[in-house]
């Protein structure tokens, strides 16, 4: 029976509570720790060029948070991220996906944006805020953006995504809409995945976010990253009950849980939502299992809140590990090639480094531009009063003076 | 009286408040056993225990929610955002409900306990998300009280007034502060007075005013105006709702002149509050415009930061400017 609740009444007549950890979720492995096909566990379909790539992705951001973590210790940056330990959960995702489709990130996931082809000399470039940054030097460290990418720029402000993901994919689906008839064409060619953490998950934005997705129906994907931390709160302390999975049941969305440190389960999870999104036009939740093994970022220090026994644990569950010794055993990949490649990148990315240091930063003209499609006058007077002062005084401006006409 | 950084000195004004009620409370991200990501509530929960002193989950408009609900019921509700940038989550459960719960009301309900602490400003390498002084905004709001100290020793007398205050109060910490400024602080309990502007040097050819890390700044710019031969009275506002007009007045009246110097864009920033007011209450005093020196009407930038903000030759110029008008 469907009454105008818009439930199904399910009738009973014993006064029973529904226990808030009823669900339990069952968690999706399809890779063993050494690399094995696990009994009653079927693999994706991955061909081997799709296999290397994840992998060498995950490899370059490994070395590239490795040397940018030493980079900002030896204060030549400001800040950084790393994702540690979610290395698999980022780049499988972002492989099964398309090219076209959109990516809306919190703020680890540049495992994907290397994915899509975001180049060394790019990420150098917004690290070190210089000229070529697509953000212009506007934002902190790790801010990356790439709109040919179809990656949006990272907005540091928690969840605020969340619902944006929502409503760039009701627009992916409302470009099949038919103008005469006003129906909606039954595929889809693109979807919209969004990550966020177990903490932003917290936020009203992801509640609007998912109401919204659900009640409109809109091909979105939901990534949750659940690392067990936001800085130093525990997921404990975040939420109750069956995880993040259990609020995209209650949403009434689709749902899964996968083991974020399984390659190939993140890959089949995230293929299979896919399918669903641009089939039926409708939001999936995907929350990923794993842990944030390093810092939550070089302002952090989680000595202070977890212990040296907790982290050696989950550093032998290490992601990337687990799917090269999956590509040996296809082989696929060899010892020695892999160790080669790593010191050739190794140097790359210090060479890199050296050059996109040496960059100059944004010109003056940066500060005002893109406040709003042209500058107000009120800010153009601004502008023109602050090169005044920077003429009077260039010793005191370095990085501008040499540079105002 | 002992020597303290202001983290420190914030630090005592809770323990304080915490061992005098026992429901008072302490929430917020990460300030549990980790004691804040800027270490202000350190040592607290060691001491008050985790129910009442928690970490919340990552919801601002859950903790201001939340805080209007504990100090309605009455107990001090201790609240901390941990960037000024973050409040606007909360801003609804702030300038909706916080403010207004007593005038809508009649009084039959309200949140005088509420305490909000949020550390705001630049000068961090924080780009747009980091380095905000969003006081302007909620300086329009009706019910609200504002305070923002400089250092040490006004942090925790100012924090302890905005505690005992009977209204809501926000308590913007200038976090590039933080540890940068120490001073001699009692180590026992004392108030500061909240709506009284401090003058921290007097002078007799122009009134420089500004509140919280910018007081740093137009104290550099004093003493280059000094240098020059220009005495400047410099003034700290502290209080920006309620703030101290006849302090101001009585400066401006005896130089002729003011010069206010705030981070936040220059458009309906709180200097053009003061600006007009002042302008009303001096007129016939006034020997040159009012000049406001701020920030730029563009969000906060990164690369640029050094040009973006309002630093002391910026203020300097405008010292010079407003003497040879
Ligand atoms: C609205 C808002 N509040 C607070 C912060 C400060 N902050 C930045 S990251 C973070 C923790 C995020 O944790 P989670 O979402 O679990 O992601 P993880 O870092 O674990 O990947 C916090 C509190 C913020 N950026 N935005």
């Amino acid at each position: 029976m469907t009454n105008p609740n818009n439930i199904s009444l399910n009738i009973s007549h014993a006064l029973e509570f529904i226990d808030g950890h009823a669900l339990n979720i069952p968690t999706l492995k399809i890779l063993s720790e050494d690399g094995d096909i696990l009994d009653g566990a079927t693999a994706p379909e991955l061909d081997k060029d799709t296999a290397l790539r994840i992998y060498s992705t995950m490899r370059f951001i490994r070395l590239l948070d490795e040397r940018m973590q030493a980079a900002q210790r030896q204060g030549r940056i400001s800040f950084y991220m790393q994702c540690l330990g979610e290395e698999a959960a980022i780049t499988a995702s972002a492989a099964a996906l398309k090219q076209e489709d959109m990516i809306m990130a919190q703020y680890r996931e540049q495992a994907a944006l290397h994915y899509r082809g975001f180049s060394l000399e790019q990420f150098m470039n917004q690290l070190f805020s210089n000229e070529k940054d697509l953000g212009k030097g506007r934002q902190m460290p790790v801010h990356y953006g790439s709109n040919e990418l179809h990656y949006l720029t990272i907005s540091s402000p928690l969840g605020t995504q969340i619902p944006q993901a929502t409503g760039y994919a009701y627009g992916q689906k409302l470009k099949h809409i038919d103008a005469q008839s006003g129906e909606l064409s039954s595929e889809i060619d693109n979807v919209t995945i969004c990550y966020f953490g177990e903490g932003a998950a917290s936020e009203g934005d992801f509640h609007a976010g998912l109401n919204m997705a659900a009640v409109h129906k809109a091909p979105v994907l939901f990534f949750a990253r659940n690392n067990g931390y936001a800085i130093s709160t525990p997921a404990d302390e975040q939420f109750k009950g069956d995880g993040i999975a259990s609020r995209g049941v209650g949403y009434g969305i689709k749902t899964i849980r996968v083991d974020g440190a399984d390659t190939l389960a993140v890959y089949a999870a995230t293929q299979k939502a896919r399918e669903i999104a641009v089939t039926t036009g409708e939001p999936v939740l995907i929350e990923s299992i794993a842990y944030r093994l390093g810092a939550h970022s070089t302002s952090d220090d989680p000595s202070g809140y977890r212990t040296k026994d907790e982290e050696a644990e989950f550093k032998s569950n290490c992601p990337v590990a687990r799917f090269k010794a999956w590509l040996l055993k296809q082989g696929w990949l060899n010892e020695e090639e892999d160790e080669a490649q790593k010191d050739k990148i190794r140097e790359e990315i210090l060479a890199a480094l050296k050059v996109a240091e040496k960059v100059q930063k944004p010109a003056l003209e940066e500060l005002v531009s893109d406040v709003y499609d042209t500058p107000i006058p009120a800010l153009q007077k601004q502008y023109e009063e602050l090169k005044e002062h920077i003429k009077q005084h260039p010793d005191a401006y370095p990085i501008t003076a040499g540079r105002i006409k | 009286m002992a020597k303290m950084n202001m983290l420190h000195a914030i630090n005592s004004a809770l323990d304080i408040t915490m061992a005098e009620h026992p429901q008072a409370c302490i929430f917020g991200e990460d300030v549990g056993y980790f004691g804040g990501v800027f270490r202000a509530t350190s040592g607290l929960q060691e001491k008050y225990g985790k129910h009442r002193v928690f970490n919340t989950p990552l919801t601002e408009q859950g903790i201001l929610g939340f805080a209007n609900g504990l100090a309605a019921f009455g107990a001090p509700a201790l609240a901390e955002i941990q960037f000024a940038d973050y409040i606007f989550p909360a801003f609804d459960q702030i300038v909706n409900e916080s403010a207004k719960f007593r005038y809508r009301s009649g009084n039959e309900f309200n949140v005088g306990n509420l305490t909000i602490r949020t550390p705001y400003g630049g000068g961090i390498a924080g780009g747009l998300y980091h380095s905000q002084s969003p006081e302007a905004y909620f300086a329009h709001t009706p019910g609200l009280k504002l305070v923002v100290p400089r250092n040490p020793y006004q942090a925790k007398g100012l924090l302890r007034a905005c505690i005992k205050d009977d209204n809501p109060v926000i308590f913007f910490e200038p976090k590039r502060l933080y540890r940068a400024s120490t001073g001699e602080v009692p180590e026992g309990d004392y108030t500061i007075e909240i709506g009284k502007a401090e003058v921290v040097k007097e002078g007799k050819d122009v009134t420089l005013l500004a509140w919280g890390a910018q007081m740093e700044i137009i104290e550099q710019a004093a003493a280059k105006a000094e240098e020059a031969g220009i005495s400047c009275e410099v003034i700290d506002l502290r209080s920006i709702l309620p703030w101290d007009v006849e302090t101001i007045a009585k400066s401006v009246t005896k130089t002729g002149r003011l010069i206010i110097s705030h981070e936040a864009p220059i458009t309906n920033g709180f200097g053009a509050e003061i600006a007009a007011t002042i302008q009303k209450e001096c007129f016939l005093h006034l020997e040159s415009p009012i000049e406001r020196v701020c920030g730029l009407d563009t969000p906060y930038p990164l690369a640029l930061e050094k040009e973006y903000v309002p630093d002391a030759l910026k203020v300097f110029a405008a010292i010079k400017k407003s003497v040879e008008f």
